[in-house]
Formats: C-alpha cells, structure tokens, sequence
C-alpha cells in the first residue's frame, strides 16, 4: 500500500485544492493520518474511494473525538526596559526574565474515519476532521453519501458528541431519545442529578435526588421537563405515513 | 472479487433504500415490532410501515440496552475495561477479549508468546463454533420450529461453555485476556477435553445439516429472501458472514492474519445468491473451518508461558499516540480504537460494533418482502443488542 504522504501527494493531483495536511502517531502502531479541510472532504473521499489504485471502498470505523478548551501555560523568556537607579544616575536598562504565560487553546470537536480496502485488501487510511469551535460552528460534510456506513455512526456521533453532518439523509439521535438535551460523549458533560439510576438506590443517589426535588420545589418557575424525560414515541407520529 | 470489479454505472443515489410506491388506495399500516418481540432477540424496535402484507419503509430503533459503554471505558483504567468488553457481544466474550488486547498491544507494542497465541486462537474458534451453531438455531426457532433445533445447538453450544468455564472461571463473561497473554495458563487435561469435544462437533454439524438444509420449508421461506447485493454491502461497512454470503471475499483473518492465523489451512466460504439460505450455509461452513482450524491448533500447541514477562500490569500506562485495531469476531469486523495521552486511562475509547453497523442496510433487505420475512431477516444479520446499544 502507499505510504500516507504518497495518498497526500495522489489527493493533491486529483483535487488542488484539497489542503490535506499529515497526522503523525508517535505510537508503535504507526498509524498515521490525513487531516483534511471540511470544505473539501466530499471530493477527496470520492477520490479515495473511486481510484483504480487505492480503491477505498469499505469505511470501516467513525468516530468523534472531543478537545476541550485547554490553557497552557508555558515560560517564555522575555526581554523588557526597566529603569534602574545605576551608580546614582537613572538609566533604562534592558533586563531579561522568565514569565509564565497562560493562554488558552481554543477546543474542537474532531471526526475520524477508519477506511480500508475490500478489493485491494489494505488499508488502514486514517482521515480527521475538525469542527472550528465547539459551540456553535459544528458542523462538518457527511461523508453518508459516499460510504453508505457512515449512516449509522455519523448520527451516534450527532447523538453523543454534537456534531452536526450535514447533507447526511436521516440525521436523528441514535441511542439516545428524541428530546434529549445534552450530548454524553463530551467531557464536560454532567450526568443529571435527578435520576435513580442504580436499581435499587439508595445512599449517594437518593441523596442527591433529593436534593434535586428541594431545589425544583423552592423554585417552581424553573420547572420544566427534565432532559431525562422521555418525550413519547415522537419520531415516527412526527413523520407521519408516507401516503399522507 | 468478479462482482466488485465490474464498474457499475452510479445513480447518484444509488446507495439509498429504494422507495417503494404504495399501490392503489390501500391504506397504510405503521407497525411498531418490538421492542418485546421475541424474534428481535432483546430489546429492539423496528417502525415498520405495511402495505398489505408489504413492507415500504422499516426504521430499525434501539438505545434500549444504551449504557455508554465508551464513556465508562474512558473514565477507568485500560485494564479495567476488559471485563466490560465481555458484555458488549455476551455471546462471545472471548473474541471481544481478544480484540481489546490486541488494540492494546498495538498501542503499546507488548509481544505475546507462542502458547497464549495458540491459546487465544482455540478459545476463538470455539467461540464462533458456538455462536454460529447457536445462530443458525435461532434462526431456525424464529422461522417457527420452536425448540427442537435451538436445543440441538444448545447441546452443544453447552459442551464449549464448560470448557470456557473449567478454563476460565464463567461460562460467558470470561474476562480471560490480558495484555500481552491470558490470564491462567491451560491444564494438560483441559487439551485433552478439548480435543475430546471438537472431536464430537463434526457429528452434530453432519446431523444438523442433514435435518434442516434440505427442509422443504426452510428452503421456501429463506431462498431469494433478503438479498443483499456485494457492492452496496462492501459500501454499507457489512462484515462478517453477512458479508462474505454475499460472496465477497473478505475475512480479517486471512487479510490481517493478526495473531498466528498466518499458519493454519482453511478456507473462506462465500455465497452466490446472496440471501438468507446463503447466510444460514455461510455459517455451517465456517464452522467446519474453524473446526479445521482447532484441530490443527490442538494439534500444535506449545509449551512455555502465556504471558509476556515484561507486560507490565500494575501501573499501566501507553506512550501518548493512537490506534485502530480489529479482528474478525463472528458476527463480523470487531475494532477498538483508542488514543492515549499517557495518563493511565484511555483518552479516547470506542468501539466499532459489527452488530450495529451490519444493521445499517435492514432497511435495503427486507423492503418489498412480507412482514413475515423481517423476522428471518434480521436473524440472518445475527445480532445481540448488548453490541448494538453498548
């Protein structure tokens, strides 16, 4: 099989302008991979799964990763003018010191594709791509119309981590209800504290399900249904009948 | 591979269920099967809407048994994880064992010595011997012959589980692998009951076969049932006996040849009619191979240790990077990806589960058919839900 940069160098012939950057993995697996640009996903993917050479025409894995925010703080050497009272005359001196400087790395949300190759037999071709926040830009191409197997995966990824596919046919959540709120996957979720969970609760979950029915209680305008709730069986009375 | 290489002409949706027209003015009927019905093996929902007798559109639903298995795999350690990999497909847990260590030791580039090798490949084909005959007798009990063909495999399927028990301690959640080996190391004795039992399983495949294959009835209700054909089933991601029943040639142990599959002599059976009677064959067949496979892996088993000396168990922690690994489980491509940034949990933990993804194209088999044919339908597919929902 070709090597990643040999892919890289086949996609940018094919499509010029496709951006694709190398991934490396610094893992005994070596498993390198291949970031595109959302903007031209859809035409790479079409070219990885079309050329006679490599011939990816089994998507295998999808999956979405989540990145926080991050801060980072790192010591920076820095150079400034300090005024200094020197033998008794005041003079501006350059002085250099070490600073900690914190900044914040911006999160992203991330989708990976595991592709391989049924008639070549090779593969893996690992490819990412990255939403730009993750708020309220989130969304990414869906690569549904290319391999049929990201149908299924794409939504549990809408469902869990909150990336919205777009120009994928049947975008609803997956494993997760209808009127859920929130996504589980991320790692700042926070799991409600307003169920039972355990079959047979008692202590800790009891006590903070308790404390939950005090709060609703003392403030009765802010009750609304809770993000557990289930919300019916919505989504086919919703569609209605095909003949309709 | 003759069918994958003829170039077809692509409507751009060619990969899409076909939407089928109601005729005349009959009036629809949404049916909701499941999710307690008996044939849907678990928890799971199919919205069905009937035309008559005809399906025009099937919405698979499922969550029911939904326990984010990914997310609890990111907050323990990786060892921790592997007894809850047991559960996602209960019906072999040792596969599932298996494929998690070997993603593992991917990632951390820990070698496994020879007798762990052949142990792992024993224990695995053991396992897809028991699924496939217990598959194969769902499927049959789901086609209305209660019982009596599901205990047949059952019989057997019971000789397997006492050896995984006297091996390993349970009969179905095993919790046996380790990285870099297994967990106890096999008795003389236990080879030797082994033996005994692979050598008793040809017996039952011949009287299993003889009794069902040429059964007028079986043959009526499977034949030309749920047709799957290989292009849109390599598109869709199908793997496992799905697959190669549509007659593509693609078994991970033969194209990855992880482990030591590199050294045994088997074939892979594939279909040429692509339906479920195919599917039902693919299975029995596959589990004469893998009854080629033991004895020849019986036959050869080393001496030595089953686990790696320098595996470190205790305070277990991968260099930072990432990994895909996968095996062929029996119900088709079971792969665990995992990125570690060098703190003792996996940063990122997820499963590729070959029950759901082989149900992306339920919708494509069964429309057109009867509502009759779901049931057999999804049995061809052989899921269990603990996978589907994790």
């Amino acid at each position: 099989m070709k090597t990643v940069e040999e892919i890289k160098a086949a996609i940018e012939a094919a499509v010029p302008d496709a951006a694709v950057e190398v991934v490396s993995n610094p893992s005994p697996s070596g498993q390198h991979s291949l970031r595109l640009a959302p903007a031209r996903a859809l035409e790479v993917a079409k070219f990885l799964r079309d050329d006679p050479e490599l011939t990816f025409d089994f998507l295998s894995n999808v999956t979405g990763v989540d990145w926080p925010d991050k801060e980072v703080s790192e010591r920076v050497k820095v150079t400034r003018q300090v005024t200094k009272v020197v033998d008794g005359v005041e003079q501006t001196v350059e002085e250099s010191a070490e600073e900690t400087r914190k900044r914040v790395e911006p999160g992203f949300l991330e989708v990976v594709y595991h592709l391989y190759s049924v008639a070549k037999k090779h593969g893996p071709v690992v490819l990412r791509m990255r939403t730009v926040n993750r708020t309220n830009a989130v969304e990414l191409p869906s690569l549904t119309p290319i391999w049929r197997s990201a149908e299924f995966q794409e939504r549990e990824i809408f469902d869990l981590f909150g990336i919205v596919f777009t120009g994928h046919p049947d975008l609803r959540r997956i494993l997760m209800w209808e009127g859920f709120k929130d996504y589980p996957m991320r790692r700042d979720y926070v799991e409600p504290d307003d169920f039972e969970y355990e079959p047979t609760a008692h202590d800790e979950v009891l006590k903070r399900a308790q404390e939950h029915r005090n709060r609703e209680q003392a403030t009765p305008a802010a009750k609304e249904r809770p993000p557990g709730a289930p919300a019916g069986n919505g989504e086919t009375r919703e569609q209605g009948l095909i003949a309709e | 591979m003759s069918v994958l290489e003829t170039k077809m002409e692509r409507p751009p949706d060619w990969n899409r269920p076909t939407d089928l027209q109601p005729h005349g003015e009959n009036e629809l009927l949404e049916v909701s099967m499941g999710p307690h019905h008996p044939s849907t093996h678990g928890v799971f929902r199919m919205d069905v809407t009937l035309d008559g007798e005809r399906i025009i559109r099937l919405k698979p639903v499922f969550g029911y048994l939904h326990r984010n298995h990914e997310k609890l795999g990111e907050g323990q350690t990786y060892l921790a994880s592997m007894p809850y990999t047991d559960r996602l497909d209960y019906f072999c847990s040792l596969t599932n064992n298996w494929a998690y260590a070997l993603a593992v030791e991917k990632l951390a580039g820990i070698e496994v010595p020879e007798r762990a090798q052949y142990l792992r490949v024993i224990l695995a084909e053991l396992t897809r011997a028991q699924n496939h005959a217990s598959s194969v007798g769902f499927l049959i009990q789901d086609m209305g012959a209660s019982g009596t063909p599901l205990m047949y495999a059952f019989k057997e399927r019971e000789k397997i589980l006492d050896l995984f028990e006297s091996l390993t301690g349970s009969r179905m959640m095993c919790n046996y692998m380790r990285f870099g080996g297994c967990r106890v190391d096999a008795t003389p004795a236990w080879l030797d009951q082994t033996r005994k039992v692979v050598a008793g399983i040809p017996a039952f495949a011949d009287e299993f076969e003889a009794l069902l294959c040429e059964n007028e009835i079986l043959m009526a209700r499977t034949q030309g049932i749920g047709i799957l054909r290989p292009e849109l089933a390599v598109n869709a991601g199908v793997t496992g006996p799905l697959l190669r029943a549509s007659g593509v040639d693609y078994d991970i142990r033969k194209v990855d040849q992880y482990g030591i599959y590199d050294r045994f002599d088997f074939k892979v059976p594939l279909g040429d009619r692509w339906d479920v009677y195919d599917r039902f064959m693919i299975r029995l067949l596959e589990l004469r191979q893998s009854l080629r496979i033991l004895e020849q892996a019986l036959k050869d088993i080393p001496g030595g240790p089953v686990m790696d000396p320098k595996a470190k168990i205790r305070g277990f922690r991968p260099k930072p990077g990432e990994v895909y690994g996968r095996i062929e489980a029996p119900k088709g491509e079971l792969g665990f990806y995992l990125i570690s940034d060098g703190s003792p949990n996996p940063y990122r933990y997820r499963v590729r589960p070959p029950s759901l993804i082989n149900l992306t194209i339920l919708e494509e088999m069964c429309i057109g058919h009867n509502v009759a044919d779901i049931v057999l339908i999804l049995g061809s597919v052989d899921i269990v839900l603990g996978e589907v929902d994790r």
